[in-house]
């Protein structure tokens, strides 16, 4: 018995649509099933884990704070993705962007002023693309593997700030903690309405550079250019679009969003570097990504489906006593079935039994050289 | 060989297929189709690109499910689900495009697709017996990417025989070989039916139909039009069968004046070392093409064709700036953009894939090549696309091209290979260019399409533009070209005027004699 993957003849434009939606309810489905698996009553799991955290003003706030640096990641990551170039290192460029933009709060804390913030955030997006350029740069230069040095690279800024925040950088009267001195007053990401909660300018940023990518992408020759690379390299090379220059505009985009990401997590919500700044938020927003179907309008609101699964993940480990890992296992399953989802769009599942020695073989021979020719 | 073909209308059929349909969306791709192949015949189906051909062979061999429809194998009703059960049945197929892989050897494609667990030694003895005893002798333990394309269509030929089918099915088998190379595969074709095996034959090449084949179904827009006797018709009647009317011969006006026209287009000592392992290195080519001109370039396909199309639309660049050269400036070290700035266009031989973005509408098709040349008339401040501007110029190509089409902006995989060919080469065309290369300008197009590609390329040139033509289709390069080069291993031989020009010496060229020789007859000239 084996299962092939056999590609259908047409997409249905109705499934595609609904895709999202099929895939969050198998979740819930799946969800359900392990809940009542840990002995909760999963009914009453769910009230928790998905209508308490937004049912009052303050924690939607909490809500934007958590979705700001999980869209703004995502939409950069959202053109990486559509150019066919695979960059998982959002996490360290989100770090890197934190630690760039934390050079004037932590280094020259006399600094004051208003010009204090737009500095942090530029260095921020500087770090965060300074980062990205070194998989770019090897991507280019020796064909390596963009998946694997991304990701690598996240490992080496986790201990770099770690490093950072234990050495050079400790605040020293901080009684030998690891983390920096809070940030002053003018180094802080201003609130956006203080009375009603923490929402800070992230959200904003998030926004506009979900509506200015979305732009990009649909309205704009870059965005055409990133599209057709991404669909049919050769025919970008036809075009004239360089492929290299584009490993660096989508690298260097998505590494300055993510690094924008960064400084404004830290420069807002934490207010001072420490070992770790981020639950994950580089990782989650792949997902994001995948499930706002790489467009930066649908990134908005799958954002914030995403930051509800970490609040979720909170207050069900303080109301029930599970873990918060279940945020990761929600994560984790929506991930799965998006692109199950996905996959079961564009192909069909086969069944074939032993007895056929040789099934569709010209059929998969037909398809691998094309698939090798496309490396 | 020829007794044989009254007797088989009395034999009993091997595959029967009635009311055979396959519809796509709103399109009846195929549409009740009735189809009988009697065993021991060459059987062709004809038909103009779209006509259903692709789909109905899809059917038979399990790659597509029919709506409705029945087959028979030797009289029982079957289903056809998949390849493999095609194959258990005993269809073989050999495709039009090759799925081998270049790096492995022959035998060992072979026995990927065998796929029995068999080893590769008893394969490569099997096929090497099999080939010799067939006349098409092949070496099982050579790499598939020294080969050429007939040898790799022989492999394929080898791997389809091993399965011993009773059909065979041949999509457009010699589009790849020269006519040598074609003569000989003839030669087995007719050995196979010989063996009572039956052949289905896809070719628009009515000429070898006619010599080949004992009976032909002639399909046009998805149904049967009629079943004939193709030694019994001429090729005029059967294309009209196919297209419905007849097809306009290409008319090449005289050129006139050509000796003293600017050279547009100046091919300087070209070299090129091979990108990779399988690529053909280019050696000190030398070429001119002139205002008013079309120049055609004859060759067995894979003796660096692609590499020297690459070379000149500046796909890839030259060290030397020099070796190409457009309208006067020398282009080598200058992109794709930079050339088609210069006032060149370029047609490549992939449609799919390299010519167009399957997955893109044909207005953003129009976008890929013209972005930049076009870029006022397209492209608006800050980089915004004008979708407006983009979109009427594309409906005014598919307008004076004739591009048949099933929605007002498809995807260009949605059409045909010829309707897509169409709007590529129209895109080039709308431009005016005053250089123009083309790289195999009606590959696997219909004859009504081909015609209509043929004339608007000789018209670009009579109104001014210098026109250089790639192609493995002789006929084709005879009815268009002013004169005729042979690319062979990288090698580009002296354009043969087309006065001179003979298919025999093209052909000794094309196999690899000496370029001396048409080099002698022009200084005789």
């Amino acid at each position: 018995m084996r299962i092939e993957l056999v590609k259908r003849p047409q997409r249905s434009a109705l499934f595609s649509m609904l895709s999202p939606f099929i895939a969050f309810a198998l979740t819930i489905i799946a969800g359900a099933i392990m809940f009542a698996l840990l002995g909760v009553n999963p009914l009453n799991a769910f009230e928790i884990y998905f209508v308490e955290p937004i049912s009052q003003v303050w924690q939607l706030h909490e809500l934007a704070i958590k979705a700001a640096p999980l869209i703004l990641i995502a939409v950069g990551l959202s053109v990486c993705y559509k150019a066919n170039i695979w960059n998982i290192g959002a996490e360290g460029q989100f770090i890197f962007g934190a630690i760039f933009g934390s050079i004037i709060p932590v280094l020259f804390p006399q600094f004051e002023g208003p010009l204090v913030i737009p500095l942090m955030l530029l260095l921020g997006m500087v770090g965060g693309a300074f980062y990205a350029s070194i998989p770019a740069l090897l991507k280019t230069r020796f064909s390596t593997n963009e998946i694997l040095t991304s990701l690598m690279l996240v490992y080496v800024a986790q201990l770099f700030l770690d490093w950072l925040v234990r050495g050079p950088w400790r605040d020293p009267q901080g009684h030998g903690f690891p983390q920096t001195i809070q940030f002053g007053d003018s180094a802080v990401l201003p609130e956006l309405m203080p009375d009603a909660g923490r929402a800070n300018w992230g959200f904003v940023f998030a926004l506009v550079a979900a509506v200015l990518v979305w732009l990009m992408m649909s309205r704009m020759l870059k965005g055409f250019e990133v599209r057709v690379l991404g669909s049919s390299p050769r025919a970008g090379r036809f075009a004239g679009f360089g492929f290299n220059r584009m490993v660096f505009f989508t690298f260097l985009l998505s590494g300055a969003l993510a690094g924008l990401a960064g400084i404004s997590e830290v420069s807002g919500a934490i207010g001072q570097l420490q070992p770790v700044i981020s639950p994950g938020y580089g990782f989650t927003a792949i997902i994001v990504a995948f499930l706002g179907r790489l467009n930066p309008l649908g990134i908005v609101a799958a954002g914030l489906v995403l930051a509800l699964t970490y609040l979720g993940g909170e207050a069900v480990q303080s109301a029930l006593g599970i873990s918060d890992k279940v945020a990761r296992v929600f994560q984790g399953m929506l991930l799965f079935f998006v692109l199950g989802c996905d996959t079961l769009i564009h192909y069909r599942i086969r069944l074939i039994g032993i007895a056929l020695t040789k099934p569709n073989g010209a059929a998969q021979l037909e398809a691998a050289p094309k698939l090798e020719e496309a490396r | 060989m020829g007794g044989t073909v009254s007797a088989n209308h009395d034999r009993a059929n091997l595959l029967e297929v009635r009311g055979l349909t396959k519809i796509f969306g709103t399109l009846t791709a195929c549409d009740h189709i009735d189809l009988n192949i009697a065993k021991g015949e060459i059987h062709a189906l004809l038909g103009e690109n779209g006509a259903g051909k692709s789909t109905l062979v899809k059917m038979l061999f399990g790659s597509l499910e029919p709506n409705s429809g029945e087959i028979f194998w030797d009289g029982k009703p079957v289903k056809i689900t998949s390849p493999g059960v095609a194959k258990k049945l005993g269809i073989g197929m050999v495709f039009q495009h090759f799925s081998l892989f270049e790096a492995l050897t022959a035998a060992e494609n072979i026995a990927l697709s065998l796929n029995d667990g068999s080893p590769i030694g008893s394969i490569a003895a099997k096929a090497r017996a099999l080939s010799y005893s067939y006349g098409l002798p092949l070496d099982p333990d050579s790499l598939v990417g020294d080969l050429s394309v007939g040898e790799r269509q022989r492999i394929e030929i080898i791997r389809c025989l091993l399965q011993t089918p009773q059909l065979i099915i041949l999509d457009e088998p010699t589009s790849v070989l020269t006519p040598q190379e074609a003569d000989k595969l003839f030669e087995t074709l007719e050995r196979l039916r010989s063996e009572g095996k039956s052949i289905l034959y896809i070719s628009h090449r009515l000429e070898e139909v006619k010599r080949i084949c004992d009976r032909a179904t002639v399909l046009r827009h998805g149904k049967v039009v009629g079943h004939c006797n193709p030694r019994q018709e001429t090729a005029a009647s059967l294309a009209r069968m196919m297209v419905g009317s007849e097809v306009k011969a290409v008319v090449r006006a005289p050129a006139e004046g050509i000796e003293t026209a600017p050279a547009l287009l100046q091919i300087r000592s070209l070299s090129r070392k091979p990108a990779t392992p399988f690529a053909i290195p280019l050696k000190n080519i030398n070429l001119t093409v002139r205002a008013g001109e079309v120049i055609g370039i004859a060759g067995v396909a894979g003796n660096g064709q692609g590499e020297f199309f690459e070379s000149v639309s500046g796909e890839v660049l030259q060290q030397d700036a020099g070796s190409v050269r457009i309208r006067g400036k020398d282009a080598g070290g200058l992109s794709i953009t930079g050339r088609r700035l210069m006032g060149a266009a370029f047609v490549p031989e992939e449609r799919l894939g390299h010519g167009a973005a399957p997955r893109m509408k044909l207005s953003e098709n129009l976008l890929l090549s013209r972005h930049a040349t076009d870029g006022k008339a397209f492209v608006g401040s800050g980089g915004m696309v004008k979708n407006g501007a983009v979109y009427s110029a594309a409906q005014r190509i598919i307008t004076a091209m004739d591009v048949r089409k099933s929605a007002p902006d498809p995807e260009a995989a949605a059409l045909s290979g010829g309707n897509l060919q169409k709007f590529i080469v129209g895109r080039e065309l709308d431009r005016k260019p005053s250089v123009m290369v083309v790289n195999q300008p009606t590959w696997g197009v219909d004859a009504g399409a081909a015609a209509h590609i043929r004339q608007a390329l000789i018209e670009l040139a009579r109104s001014g533009s210098a026109v250089l033509v790639i192609s493995q289709d002789l006929d084709e390069l005879f009815e268009l070209s002013d004169a005729i080069a042979v690319m062979h291993n990288g090698e580009l031989s002296v354009p043969l005027p087309i006065a001179e020009a003979t298919f025999e010496k093209i052909g000794l060229l094309m196999g690899g004699a000496e370029p001396g020789h048409a080099e002698h007859s022009l200084e005789v000239a």
